[in-house]
């Protein structure tokens, strides 16, 4: 490389992702105007806000999908800008989605296998041919998603459809796809709506593992406010598009900005 | 790997190859061996005219598999099948045919013409795969459709590599190994007539294109497909690139359509630019989904089937009056017309009643069996 970019990996207080500046618009609608925040190391982090103040669309453009108008993104050194979502893939970003999109059809082996994709090592001949070089590539693939369905506890699901399986589970499927990735930053979008009791305290246990064995730094988007202050290292509250405030959980929980997002306005008489 | 099946318990797997293999449980073992066996003997039990309509039936499973790989693996659907299979056609008859008075041949042996008919379909879909990238659903099935006409009419104008309508040409010749299929005589200390010599080539090529196919769904390629057809953005984002894997499968799509051109043209003989026509897309399509979408063996029944069809009007004809067995009968209907409507009829019968074709309609069997006596 002879760019003026580092060579050497990012040293230790280097942020994971680094979002500047981030405008996106869709004919009219400001999604996110300026949204700035860093995420470190073996970090938590949470973005909180009401519907529609743009958390999704903080994870499409990480994730490549969207692509915004202003601003700079940057992951583990590399400008995201401009790359498309396979590529994205490919440098260590996975996520999970709102509404669930696994693959229905395919049974859960399968979309956790496709979680492998980048490191399957084989290409269309070996695939074709299914010689000695796809078959081990893929045995040690399986054995790999084996260790994240025993992880994840869904030893009995493994060869169901995952569009049959109960929503709970989906959802722990599609943590696991994104597990089998070996992702070096972990996208959550909004992991445990939806669920019960039981379910979300499963999810949250899935989720400080997946901190503490892993060491896989994550952003949580999440409506739990439960979860998020007792998960989270940090929390950055949004609402229409804007970043409010950033800081600790009991920080941003307390500020004034944040009460009135959350409740429309500072005069309890107009939320009646 | 020594894993040994544990007795008596035949679903549990002992190792991750076992799980992958090719048949991975041993009743699919045991049916499909049989299969085979019985396959073999197939040509020794059924009389020639028959068993020509088998032999086409299974050339053309070789080109439902390609369909398959496209439309229900990877969810492009594509009516341009019959322009993939005219260029594979074209391609193995000018290269195998002989040269006469009006057509160009160069006699080439068929170890050249028929790869040579699958690559040359394959750069093909190289090139229209990337439609792909940016049309989806209907506005694809559309454009490709365009194809066929844009087919037609480059095969039309050729007339001094296809004959021109009207005309035509014959296709490659058919020698193996020195042993020519149009030919009846002893092959392996067998007395084969010309119809059983040509049942075992499409016997063969149909098992080594089988095993292709089913090797491409079982492995990173095929979940790809897959992974496009069930959620093209959570596929993108898990690091599939969408662009790469639709030329992959149009391409590879493309490659088994032009085999089966080249080879069907091969045993039908002469043939003309009109074959490959909007009907014979349909034709393809029919077999993918009356088979079964995503299966390798729901896309061989359903070719079997759709090949058959014909006949079985024909036969329909023959009991019913009112059904003329010639074009320009007397009768209401022709026998082609009823082919047609055939056709129609049990598309809307399968995409309503069975989704899964007959694939679905065989595991339904198999799974009733497999309870019997009890119906859970
Ligand atoms: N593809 C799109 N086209 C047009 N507008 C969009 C698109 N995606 C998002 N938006 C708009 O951007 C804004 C932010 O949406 P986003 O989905 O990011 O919100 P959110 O914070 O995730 O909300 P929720 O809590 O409901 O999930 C909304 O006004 C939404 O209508
Ligand atoms: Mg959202």
């Amino acid at each position: 490389m002879t760019d003026i970019r580092r060579e050497a990996p990012p040293e230790q207080g280097t942020p994971v992702v680094s979002v500047k500046d981030v405008d996106l618009n869709f004919a009219g609608v400001k999604a996110l105007s300026g949204v700035t925040f860093d995420v470190n190391d073996n970090e938590l982090f949470a973005i909180i806000g009401p519907n529609g103040a743009g958390k999704t669309s903080i994870f499409n453009v990480l994730s490549g999908v969207y692509r915004p108008q202003a601003g700079s993104v940057t992951f583990l050194g590399e400008d995201l800008l401009g790359k498309r979502p396979h590529v994205v893939a490919g440098l260590g970003m996975a996520r999970t989605f709102q509404n669930i999109e696994l693959f229905e059809n395919l049974d859960v082996v399968d979309n956790l296998m496709l979680g492998r994709h980048h490191h399957l090592g084989y290409g269309w001949p070996s695939a074709v041919a299914w010689l000695g070089r796809a078959q081990k590539a893929e045995i040690r693939n399986r054995r790999y998603v084996e260790e994240i369905i025993d992880f994840l506890e869904i030893e009995p699901y493994r060869r169901m459809p995952a569009g049959l399986l109960p929503y709970g589970v989906q959802k722990r499927i599609e943590l696991g796809r994104a597990l089998a990735m070996e992702p070096k930053l972990l996208l959550l979008d909004e992991p445990v709506a939806g669920m019960n009791g039981e379910e979300t305290e499963d999810m949250a246990r899935f989720i400080l593992d997946i901190r503490s064995e892993l060491g896989i730094p994550m952003i949580l988007v999440e409506h739990d406010m439960g979860l998020v202050m007792d998960l989270a290292d940090r929390v950055m509250a949004m609402d229409f598009g804007r970043p409010v405030a950033t800081g600790l959980p009991s920080e941003v929980q307390a500020h004034p900005e944040v009460i009135r997002a959350y409740l429309g306005s500072p005069d309890p008489e107009e939320v009646a | 790997m020594t894993s040994t099946r544990l007795r008596g318990r035949p679903l549990v797997r002992t190792s991750y190859a076992q799980d992958m293999s090719l048949l991975n449980t041993p009743a699919k073992r045991r049916s499909t061996i049989l299969i085979i066996i019985v396959s073999f003997l197939v040509p020794f039990i059924v009389t020639d005219d028959l068993l020509l309509v088998l032999t086409l039936g299974m050339i053309s499973a070789v080109g439902a598999i390609g369909l398959n790989l496209v439309t229900g693996y990877a969810g492009q659907v594509s009516l341009g099948h019959a322009f993939f299979i005219g260029l594979g056609a074209y391609t193995g008859a000018v290269l195998g045919g002989d040269t006469d008075a009006s057509v160009t041949g160069y006699g080439l042996p068929i170890y050249i013409w028929l790869p040579a008919a699958g690559v040359v379909a394959a750069l093909a879909g190289l090139l229209v795969g990337p439609i792909a990238v940016r049309l989806r659903g209907l506005y694809l099935a559309i454009v490709t459709l365009g194809l066929v006409f844009l087919g037609d009419h480059i095969f039309r104008e050729s007339r001094s590599l296809t004959g021109g309508p009207g005309v035509g040409r014959r296709g490659p010749d058919l020698v193996i190994f020195g042993i020519d299929l149009e030919e009846s005589g002893v092959v392996l200390g067998l007395d084969l007539a010309r119809e059983q010599r040509q049942f075992f080539m499409a016997l063969v090529f149909l098992i080594i294109f089988a095993v292709l196919g089913r090797n491409i769904a079982r492995s990173g390629v095929g979940r790809a497909f897959s992974a496009i057809r069930d959620r093209d953005v959570a596929a993108a984002v898990i690091g599939v690139d969408l662009t790469k894997y639709k030329v992959m499968a149009f391409a590879m799509s493309s490659f088994f359509a032009g085999v089966t051109g080249a080879l069907y043209y091969a045993v039908v003989g002469v043939f003309e630019p009109s074959a490959f026509g909007l009907l014979l897309s349909v034709q393809y399509l029919a077999m993918v989904l009356i088979g079964g979408v995503a299966t390798i063996s729901g896309a061989i029944m359903g070719a079997l089937f759709i090949s058959s069809l014909g006949r079985i009007s024909g036969e329909i004809a023959h009991v019913l009056p009112f059904i003329s067995e010639s074009s320009s009968g007397s009768g209401l209907l022709s026998v082609f017309q009823l082919e047609a409507i055939l056709y129609g009829v049990l598309i809307v019968v399968f995409l309503i009643f069975e989704p899964r074709g007959l694939f679905g309609i065989w595991t339904r069997v198999r799974n009733y069996w497999k309870g019997w006596p009890f119906s859970y």
